[in-house]
């Protein structure tokens, strides 16, 4: 044809890679466009997009280097002699997870290379349906032109902009991955608002993290949340679970700030920021200093200097996100839109992976298969984790009724928490089951260590329309955490308590 | 009609010499359970809920070392929990190493002591036993702990540690007498080696170990002794867990031997002496390979020995009540009801022939059995596609069928085996062997590709499998496997 590539990605995350990846299986001349613009505080990194770099991997991470904060308290009880203090250095977690990031931005690469991908490092936007313009960082211009485009650039942290010196003295999760000294030094203490997997590992590696909030956790975790709130897809914002998980952050050392906001942050001139604040329930203004503040108040759209007004790709006027239907498309015939960025999905690298090996599989090899967003399963992985599927309970009551909903639960105790003589007091499970016939389970939430290896398992079950019944006939493995999933009988209904006692 | 008296003086006497059934109506109890463990318990508090009068009879023979303990059974005392917790304390000891890499800085010198570890043990089994005592006293269930055996029809002996004799009479009776370790039969065995029924609560640390055995026993015990720092070799007769996908079962021993387990293969021992008194002491096993005439000599503080369990059935008077044994085995068949060939006596648990000596299978046996017998339900256990995990070093979880029953079953151009490595997230930074994680599922091509079988080794496979197994139980495809979104980052994803 005319044009120079069958496939143009613009965003090189897991989105825009799956997809090029897979239409490069089938043989097709494929081009990916990756770009970094460097945060207000400097910071940039390499291919991969949000997950690698400054998402789920680096989280993940930070957040083993907590548990295993725990796991050597745990260590003495079980009988391992170690000398105290111990202590946590963060430069070399940090090098640990940056050298190890930088790996997987180097694997992107050589993958690309190995499937013949074509690489740009620039930016793009549209000059036309088919043609996209950019500059490289030596200043020359490349013109790419595709049969089909995909827009998957994701998303980036917002700043509250109306919150005086928040642009120039705070940082974001884009900048926390990649500091090099210790967010938190001599007397250590940062503002977080909201996002609790960044508090827990900051709080579990020893530093001290207090985390502001504008409302109660409920609305607070909305904010946070990478899981997009449409009604079918789990809440992590439900009232019950996410006070759990906030009472044993509580319990754990971090420090609430709740139904505050901030109004304005000062560089001090010892480098410390002083940060003050309104407290709504006490109408009173507070000031506290701090070494950073990091704010975690949401992520908008990338698609500012796309250019999307001129090839009239449509966009959700209050979110900036890409419209698009069952099948990804925009309003713009060959234009589609996978990953964060398109409006009405879950902001997840899974799903974006899978949406955009789908849609490579429709346009080159003879696949009609739509993705299917239902029921996605999903993991906050805070100090105690929080895996869930389907639907919370209030969804449920909303869309079935109290009635015709059975809610079963139980407070257990992992088998390893107990000469540990750790606190299991949040430890939690519920399943929300159609009360009718056959006891379609709606929804399946475990809070508990390892809550995604529990929930993946029953994902699956719940895709294939499991039952209560069913749960119940299948056995457990023993000893585990999981297993009670598959003895829950108490619901929340009969009022009885519902603590999990022995074997 | 000629009735049976039931006299305190007598009755053993009274019974022979009619050799007559007390009348229905006027027995003790509605049901006796012989067995205080994972399956005697649950059945025993389920039939208390529909009112029952119950029994449960639990004695611990004490091992020939002189270990013994309280109410629970196996898993509890001798199984499961203190396994899985003396896995984690070596699981710990792994993350202690990890941690470093993660920025958590203490004394190079880390050393583990057995005695805190096995006293924290020891305390938190000791809570369930006093928990189970509450629990049946709070259920009205009568307790005793006296050693039951059969001595004619409805009636069974209890004798007590003191050696106090009591009979007693029910409807009902179920056998969950479970298992104990077995031993070689060769000399020195019985005076020296000790089992898995002594290691949990052994008072002194066990020192340089020689596990004799392939069974998921002997691995697991072997994988947490070497991870709390000590000398540990294995001797295998021949295959590792054997009934086991074979091919799970090589990289599981391929990864001990890589962290420090030594294996010897092809050798059984024929001999053990004290070489040196101690706790531990000294011990020379003599072995002779089972390929030739090769005899080989080893010293060790101490020989554990992991070679297989038999049931506790020779010994409770079947024979009196004419129940049937697999003589060779010792375990007894049921129907699918779990009833024996006298319908008034059942059993459960890992005594039974051709069923799984898995904990949760004996509490899911034993209590749809008394909701048949008193509440009227008809649901029978499943003993289909019931997961499991072996807590090795690198842990093994599993559903359904192995790779070599499914290709003998269906024939290998009827199934499918989908298959990766992976690298958990968290052993990347680090540097934790990156090739030896593993997932495969064994689909059913003729059968719309239904996962038929599924295997994982890795770190937390129980927790990973148990949602597999319920997706099994509801009839799993590979089409909505593939549909199924992955949670990130997590190994089950995978």
């Amino acid at each position: 044809g005319k044009n120079e590539y069958d496939l143009l990605v613009i965003g090189g995350g897991s989105g825009g890679l799956a997809c090029a990846k897979e239409a490069a299986q089938f043989g097709r001349k494929v081009a990916v466009l990756d770009y970094v613009e460097p945060s207000p505080q400097g910071t940039a990194w390499g291919l991969g997009g949000t997950c690698v770099n400054v998402g789920c991997i680096p989280k993940k991470l930070m957040h083993q280097a907590a548990l295993l904060g725990s796991a050597i308290k745990d260590a003495q009880h079980y009988g391992w002699n170690i000398s105290q203090p111990v202590h946590h250095t963060w430069s070399v977690m940090a090098q640990g997870v940056q050298n190890y990031v930088k790996s997987l931005n180097w694997g992107h690469r050589v993958q690309l290379q190995e499937k013949k991908v074509k690489y740009f490092n620039i930016k793009g936007s549209f000059s036309d349906p088919h043609t996209v313009r950019g500059l490289t960082k030596a200043g020359k211009e490349i013109v790419v032109t595709a049969d089909n485009i995909v827009i998957a650039t994701g998303g980036r942290p917002k700043y509250p902009t109306h919150v005086a010196g928040a642009l120039e003295y705070g940082i974001t999760s884009d900048d926390l991955f990649w500091l090099k000294k210790s967010p938190g030094k001599t007397l250590p203490s940062f503002i977080l608002y909201v996002s609790l997997e960044c508090a827990g590992f900051l709080t579990g590696i020893g530093l001290d993290t207090t985390v502001m909030m504008r409302s109660v956790p409920l609305r607070g975790f909305d904010q946070a949340s990478h899981v997009y709130k449409k009604k079918q897809i789990c809440f992590t914002t439900q009232q019950q679970m996410a006070s759990l998980v906030t009472e044993h952050m509580e319990s754990y050392g971090t420090k609430f700030l709740k139904r505050c906001f901030p109004t304005k942050v000062e560089k001090l001139e010892s480098d410390r920021l002083q940060v003050t604040w309104k407290n709504a329930d006490l109408d009173t203004e507070e000031t506290d200093s701090f070494n950073t503040v990091m704010w975690a108040v949401g992520r908008v759209p990338d698609t500012k200097t796309l250019n999307l007004e001129t090839v009239g790709v449509k966009t959700n006027s209050e979110t900036g996100k890409i419209i698009v239907d069952a099948s990804e498309a925009t309003s713009v015939p060959h234009i589609y839109a996978v990953g964060d960025i398109t409006e009405g999905r879950p902001e997840l690298t899974p799903t974006a992976i899978a949406a955009g090996k789908l849609l490579a599989q429709r346009l080159f090899g003879q696949s009609s298969e739509l993705m299917d967003y239902d029921n996605v399963p999903t993991t906050v992985f805070t100090p105690l984790e929080y895996g869930c599927v389907g639907l919370s309970e209030e969804a449920a009551v909303q869309r079935h009724g109290s009635d015709n909903i059975e809610v079963y639960h139980a407070y257990y105790k992992p088998l390893e928490f107990t000469v540990a003589e750790r606190d299991a007091t949040q430890c939690y499970m519920k399943m929300v089951c159609l009360r009718e016939r056959e006891q379609r389970i709606l929804g399946l939430h475990f809070i508990g260590p390892n809550a995604g290896e529990v929930i993946q398992g029953f994902a699956l079950g719940i895709k294939c329309g499991a039952t209560y019944p069913q749960m119940m006939k299948t056995v457990g493995i023993h000893p585990t955490c999981a297993e009670e999933v598959t003895k829950l009988h108490i619901t929340k209904r009969s009022g009885l308590d519902a603590t999990v006692t022995g074997c | 009609s000629v009735q049976a008296h039931k006299e305190a003086d007598n009755p053993q006497k009274t019974m022979e010499a009619n050799g007559l059934t007390p009348v229905p109506g006027s027995y003790d109890y509605d049901l006796i359970v012989i067995g205080g463990g994972s399956g005697g318990l649950a059945a025993a508090k389920e039939a208390a809920k529909y009112e029952k009068k119950v029994m449960v009879l639990d004695f611990v023979m004490p091992t020939p070392q002189g270990s013994s303990w309280g109410l629970g059974g196996t898993c509890v005392n001798v199984g499961c929990i203190p396994k899985k917790l003396m896995h984690q304390a070596a699981l710990l000891g792994q993350a202690l190493q990890d941690s470093r890499k993660f920025g958590w800085q203490f004394t190079e010198e880390v050393k583990h002591n057995w005695m805190t570890m096995t006293e924290s043990v020891q305390n938190y089994i000791g809570s369930l036993n006093w928990g189970y005592r509450v629990a049946l006293r709070d259920k009205k269930v009568t307790y005793e702990n006296a050693y039951g055996e059969f001595v004619g029809p409805h009636t069974v002996k209890a004798t007590n540690k003191k050696g106090i004799e009591k009979l007693y009479t029910a409807e009902r009776f179920i056998i969950a007498t479970g298992e104990r370790p077995r031993y070689l039969g060769i000399p020195g065995d019985k005076e020296y080696c000790i089992s898995s029924d002594d290691l949990f609560s052994l008072p002194y640390c066990p020192g340089r170990t020689l596990v004799v055995g392939a069974s998921y026993v002997a691995l697991e015990c072997a994988g947490f002794l070497a991870g709390l720092g000590l000398d540990v070799t294995v001797m295998v007769r021949s295959i590792l867990l054997r009934g086991f996908d074979q091919d799970m079962a090589n990289r599981i021993g391929e990864y001990m031997k890589e962290h420090g387990v030594n294996f010897i293969r092809e050798f059984v021992p024929i001999k053990v002496e004290r070489v040196e008194e101690g706790t531990p002491g000294v011990l020379k096993v003599t072995a002779k390979s089972t390929t030739g005439d090769q005899i080989i000599e080893g010293e060790y503080n101490t020989v554990l020995l992991a070679i297989g369990r038999d049931p506790c059935t020779r010994r409770i008077g079947l024979d009196k009540v004419r129940v049937n044994i697999n003589e060779k085995t010792g375990k007894i068949p049921v129907n699918d009801e779990e009833q024996t060939n006298i319908p008034y006596i059942y059993a459960i648990g890992d005594i039974l022939q051709d069923k799984l000596e898995l904990t949760p299978v004996a509490i899911q046996a034993g209590r749809l059995l008394v909701r048949r017998l008193y509440a009227g339900a008809t649901t029978k256990c499943d003993y289909v596609n019931v997961p499991t995990t072996v807590f090795t070093p690198l842990e093994y979880g599993a559903c359904g069928y192995s790779e070599e029953t499914a290709v003998e079953k269906f024939g290998e151009e009827n199934i499918e085996v989908y298959h990766s490595h992976f690298w958990p997230l968290e052993w990347t930074v680090p540097s934790r062997d990156n090739n030896k994680c593993y997932a495969k599922i064994i689909c059913n091509i003729q059968d719309n590709e239904r996962v038929i079988g599924f295997h994982v080794l890795g770190p937390n496979a129980g927790e990973i499998t148990q949602g597999f197994a319920a997706a099994i139980k509801c009839g799993l495809t590979k089409e909505q496997l593939d549909n199924t979104v992955g949670i990130h980052p997590v190994c089950a994803e995978v």
